[in-house]
């Protein structure tokens, strides 16, 4: 899932500061799930700029809603009851979620309340990592199922580098060295010779670097 | 594959070479490196230049290693991988190559982390596996590293790599050495050794695998200016093995620097009498580029080959 | 047992049912300063209720501080039933908190608007 992170409030406060009224959008998907962008976190959002607020003289009025998804349009089309008299909406979704109501609501100010981290799964609750570097290209596949892509600092594919010791990354002693991983796996797995083979360099143009990407299934389009 | 290198011609003759390094500075004189070249010009094959070490933003190792040039030194310029993407690279290997330089050392650069634009962006479009092996290839086939035709005027370097005996996993370094090797590398540098003794072992398992005879390898010597720096090192920097005995030495020596100096002359001598394998040493006196003609006259390789 | 007639008491199933909304709604309302009491540590009923009850309260001071309301108006002790005096001793430790720092500020506000107004 997507993993996202609050913004201080005093940032996202700065983002409104002129409005009198705003529209706080939760999304009951990923947000939902690490616990930054929920119905409740909407409601802490709201209830923690509202006493700011009273506390500078200039009360906010606000109002909530939590979506389904901010990224399907028949969500966010769902939202338009509430946007009629607010001078800005505030999305709590990753974003994907904001820019979808930025595209919907065009004559509305439109902030993010996250900051959106990365694709990545949690360890035990509230504890979250980064799996995927959505490269476009997986290959995982040669690599014992540990992604160097994001996972190595230096996303190095005939790793590890110099910097690898006692299994830890050059970069922390908290960051484990995903080479020394796939080391590993690939030695209990009986695979070692795999890591001989020279890896050659990715076609990145199939990541971010294409420019923004589309994915197309004719055979799921309804009309 | 021959090159113009005199660096290749020494080490393919069989002679014990000798390489340092300078370290290009934070500013835009190149006083000091040419300082640091004319002293050292007599006593060394060939002298690294660092590509902005530990990340921090240095004159560029190619125009350092004109200057080097200029004074009578071959460069090697180094170049990681951290900074450029492939087309960058390319660009840069032709127009050293243009400048004369003729050796080039591929490695994967120290994260950003250290230096001292910590939230810059870093690259690693290619490792610094792949560089070797594009090198070669753009060298032996006339190909840029996308596949299409160099028609004419290919760089032509020699090709160098680096190996770290103190990094983990221990037993896959040698392997990964070898992969090196297949991809095209022709020489290599080792990480500065400290722990003689897991050299020793990186060595034989280099000799087994008879790696030893297809690449040119020179161990990687530093001399240190006080038990500070060693503890320092063992402590702080990933990648490194620093003994407590050599520590402890430092520490008891009522001068530290000549200390230091001492050991170092003693790794030297020590590597090019019991280890079998090693074609040379690389001298890393990082921030002391003074001491190098010392270390080489006392190490008993003064003078040097002349091409 | 004598205590501060200025505390409101509200019964909770239990600390950790507590959510940080609760807590922060307290404070839009006009409560000058809010104490949970949780179980000792080791008798909640649900294992760790008045654990989780004791980090949500550190996070909802947090967001008080960062806000500029001052997190030092809320607080979170354990506390048997059986504890009547230790009880009032909280009590007294909290009004003299809340007197010291004045009444909520958010009411303060409230009240020069109507001041204004008249």
């Amino acid at each position: 899932m997507i993993i996202a992170q609050q913004k201080p409030v005093k940032d996202i406060a700065a983002m409104i500061s002129e409005c009198k009224k705003v529209l706080l959008v939760g999304c009951a998907g990923c947000v939902t799930v690490c616990l930054s962008g929920g119905e409740k976190e909407t409601e802490v959002l709201a209830s923690s700029l509202r006493i700011m607020r009273k506390m500078e003289d200039k009360p906010l009025e606000t109002v909530t809603y939590t979506a389904t998804r901010q990224c399907d349009p028949e969500y966010v089309a769902m939202i338009d009851n509430y946007t009629k008299d607010v001078d800005a909406i505030i999305s709590l979704a990753c974003g994907v979620g904001v820019q979808y109501l930025a595209e919907r609501f065009t004559d509305k100010w439109v902030v993010p309340a996250l900051d959106t981290k990365f694709i990545g799964g949690s360890t035990v609750h509230g504890n979250w990592e980064e799996k995927c570097g959505l490269c476009g290209e997986c290959i995982l596949h040669r690599t014992g199922g540990i992604c160097p892509i994001i996972r190595c600092s230096k996303s190095i594919l005939n790793g590890p580098c110099g910097g690898s010791q006692y299994g830890k990354c050059e970069v922390s002693k908290d960051v484990d060295c995903a080479w020394q991983l796939i080391y590993d796996r690939m030695k209990a797995l009986g695979k070692l010779d795999k890591l001989m083979e020279f890896h050659p360099p990715k076609d990145w143009s199939k990541s971010r670097d294409g420019g923004p990407r589309k994915a197309i299934r004719e055979d799921v389009m309804i009309d | 594959m021959k090159t113009e290198s005199k660096l290749q011609q020494i080490l393919d003759s069989g002679q014990f070479a000798v390489t340092a390094e300078i370290g290009p500075p934070k500013h835009s004189s190149a006083e000091g490196i040419r300082h640091h070249a004319e002293m050292m010009k007599d006593y060394v094959d060939a002298t690294n230049i660092t590509d902005n070490q530990t990340a921090i933003v240095r004159l560029s190792s190619i125009a350092a290693g004109v200057h080097v040039q200029s004074c009578g030194i071959e460069p090697i310029v180094q170049m990681t991988c951290r900074d450029r993407n492939r087309i960058a690279m390319q660009s840069d290997l032709l127009g050293a190559y243009s400048l004369g330089m003729r050796n080039v050392l591929c490695l994967s650069g120290d994260h950003q982390k250290f230096g001292n634009h910590p939230t810059a962006k870093n690259v690693y479009d290619i490792d610094s596996m792949q560089l070797i092996y594009y090198l070669r290839r753009m060298r032996d086939e006339k190909l840029f590293f996308s596949g299409e035709e160099i028609k004419e005027h290919e760089p032509r370097f020699f090709i160098g790599a680096v190996a770290n005996p103190f990094a983990d996993p221990f037993e896959f370094r040698v392997a990964r050495l070898e992969k090196k090797v297949e991809a095209g590398a022709q020489f290599i540098q080792t990480q500065c050794i400290f722990d003689m003794e897991r050299f020793e072992r990186f060595m034989e398992m280099v000799r087994e695998r008879g790696i030893d005879q297809r690449v040119h390898i020179l161990a990687g010597v530093t001399p240190m200016k006080s038990w500070r720096a060693a503890k320092y090192i063992q402590n702080n920097v990933s990648g490194m093995i620093v003994p407590d005995e050599l520590v402890e030495r430092l520490k008891n020596a009522e001068d530290p620097k000549r200390e230091g100096v001492e050991i170092c002359i003693e790794q030297i001598k020590y590597i090019k009498e019991n280890i079998k394998g090693v074609h040379g040493v690389h001298i890393m006196a990082i921030a002391w580029e003074e001491v190098v003609p010392e270390i080489v006259e006392r190490s008993g390789l003064y003078p040097r080959p002349k091409i | 047992m004598q205590y501060a007639p200025s505390v409101r008491i509200i019964e909770m199933p239990c600390s950790g049912t507590i959510d940080h909304r609760v807590l922060l709604q307290t404070f839009e309302d006009g409560a000058d300063g809010v104490f949970v009491a949780g179980c000792m540590e080791g008798d909640c009923h649900f294992l760790k209720g008045n654990f989780r009850a004791k980090k949500r309260v550190r996070q909802v001071k947090a967001i008080l501080d960062e806000i500029g309301f001052g997190g030092d108006r809320l607080d979170f002790f354990n506390l048997s039933a059986a504890q009547g005096q230790r009880f009032a001793e909280i009590v007294k430790t909290m009004t003299d908190r809340v007197m010291e720092l004045g009444p909520n500020p958010l009411k303060l506000k409230n009240a020069k608007k109507e001041g204004g107004a008249a």
